[in-house]
């Protein structure tokens, strides 16, 4: 069977940074830390983290009220970067619209913040009568794919999975298949994630999130670092346009980059722990799918989140599938976590430096941790031609998954 | 409450739910034609006005006659009166 080839013509992005791809690439390059004091998360009792990585304000009226009203910050995130997705792409609203387009957008877990409110007032009196008509549209778990389709006038097919950390990871890749198989000629994926004290609680409650920075936020968290304690929560969306090469081509459009190669497998060792050989088993795949081998893959973008035992098997993962040489990075140590929204942030972050031929450190990382050591962690910027690139997005609940994206060559 | 205060808290309440202008919350303004809202806003508009006025008129048969918001302000004024409030 014949397979499409997939490019990357489209991305948009909401980050801890702001609004825009080109803000959260020259944060990125420039080093900066977009974790913040959170003093508010000191109101939830038991809650010892006191930093986050939030989306300063950003401005969803450019989205109309009859759209907007059906909308928690995530999809209001969703939105606007899958605007700048179209804008960048070159791509007319008026396509949308035709049947060829798809959607593939998730999040790790409903609006907590809108439930929360809904909550604090329905067990007042355990009355529906203050219950607004848009309650239950921003918290579908298919919320956010539902209100970029409708925003946008999508009618094509929408999917929206949800795999946590891995989602957006997840989705770009469920888009890449769908627009291999022809199935769709254009795909908007990605993931999105909203901000709330309780998902730095989720984290905390395990001792995964990062407390021992609460008075130096900006240094926190730590990949693969020898003082990491965990990681910062984050939020935003980071939304990618995924199109036949033929259709992009035709339409003289700009191509950032290919998709070749997509993995995704469950490890059904730990919901919490993951396993460094599933891991490497992951990374494996979607090589392999991508017709490449290890030694064909120039940078790794990691997922390591700072986590104790999360940064110790990816990095035996990674060592043991593509050796001491090929350089590895996480952005965590900029953006915080941002869940679902990670995959597609961090991917456009990895197309941009494959674009710009210069690989990101970690950041915050300066002592290599004993038990990371193996794989060539990134401490400092460095001027490199990538070719292929592998992107990594591993969740709680025993999800993995890797993409490979590969340099356009017109072959 | 004077009937102008009514009608003033009335376009208040609503201009900040639906993000209308004052400006063309006329009473001869049609709610869906003229202001935009549709099935779903008049839900919330139930919502809103209770909240506002501290009544209950979700099963009002009236209320399925409004067309206009000077429908909206004479309903809550005929309401607030059968109240005696």
């Amino acid at each position: 069977m014949q397979l499409n080839r997939v490019v990357i013509t489209g991305m948009g992005s909401i980050s801890p940074y702001g609004a825009g791809v080109d803000c959260l690439f020259e944060a990125l390059l420039a080093g900066e830390s977009a974790v913040r004091p959170a003093p508010d998360l000191g109101e939830i009792g038991g809650l010892r983290a006191r930093v986050a990585a939030r989306v300063p304000d950003v401005d969803g009226r450019s989205i109309p009220r009859k759209f907007r009203r059906a909308m928690s910050p995530m999809s209001i995130y969703a939105v606007l970067a899958a605007y700048e997705a179209l804008e960048k792409a070159g791509l007319p609203l008026a396509v949308c619209t035709g049947g060829d387009l798809g959607i593939c957008v998730g999040t790790t877990i409903n609006s907590v913040g809108t439930s929360e409110d809904f909550f604090a007032d329905f067990l007042t009196d355990h009355s529906l009568e203050r219950m607004k008509s848009g309650l239950f549209f921003k918290l579908m778990n298919h919320s956010v794919a539902s209100n970029m389709a409708q925003t946008l006038g999508v009618t094509g097919r929408i999917m929206a999975p949800a795999a946590a950390c891995a989602t957006g990871a997840q989705a770009v890749g469920f888009g890449y298949e769908t627009v291999s198989l022809g199935r769709q000629t254009r795909m908007l994926c990605g993931g999105a994630e909203e901000f709330h004290p309780l998902t730095s609680a989720t984290f905390d409650v395990m001792h995964a999130a990062s407390i021992g920075f609460n008075d130096q936020p900006t240094k926190t968290p730590r990949p693969f670092d020898a003082e990491r304690d965990g990681m910062v929560c984050g939020e935003g969306a980071g939304i990618l346009l995924l199109e036949e090469l033929n259709a992009a081509q035709e339409r003289g459009a700009t191509i950032l980059g290919e998709v070749v190669g997509f993995s995704t497998c469950s490890d059904p060792g730990s919901i919490a722990n993951p396993s460094a050989s599933v891991m490497a088993n992951c990374m494996r795949a979607a090589v392999a799918d991508a017709g490449l081998k290890p030694e064909d893959i120039g940078y790794v973008n990691a997922h390591a989140t700072a986590t104790e035992a999360g940064d110790v098997a990816e990095a035996q993962a990674i060592a043991e599938v593509f050796g001491s040489k090929v350089p590895v990075s996480s952005l965590k140590g900029h953006l915080g976590h941002t869940l679902a929204a990670s995959g597609g942030l961090e991917l456009i972050a990895s197309l941009q430096m494959m674009q710009k031929q210069v690989l990101i450190p970690s950041l915050n990382l300066e002592e290599v941790a004993a038990d990371c050591k193996g794989p060539c962690l990134l401490q400092r910027k460095e001027k490199c031609t990538v070719d292929s690139l592998v992107k990594n997005n591993f969740a709680l609940g025993g999800v993995n998954s890797s993409i490979v994206v590969r340099r356009f060559n017109n072959d | 409450m004077t009937e102008q205060e009514i009608v003033e808290k009335i376009n208040s309440a609503l201009a900040e739910e639906f993000e209308l202008d004052l400006a063309d919350m006329t009473p001869e303004a049609g709610i869906y034609e003229d202001l935009g809202l549709d099935s779903l806003d008049t839900v919330d508009m139930v919502i809103v006005l209770e909240g506002e006025f501290g009544f209950k008129i979700r099963e009002e048969e009236e209320i399925r006659k409004i067309r206009t918001l000077g429908d909206i302000h004479n309903f809550v004024m005929a309401k607030k009166k059968a109240l005696g409030a």
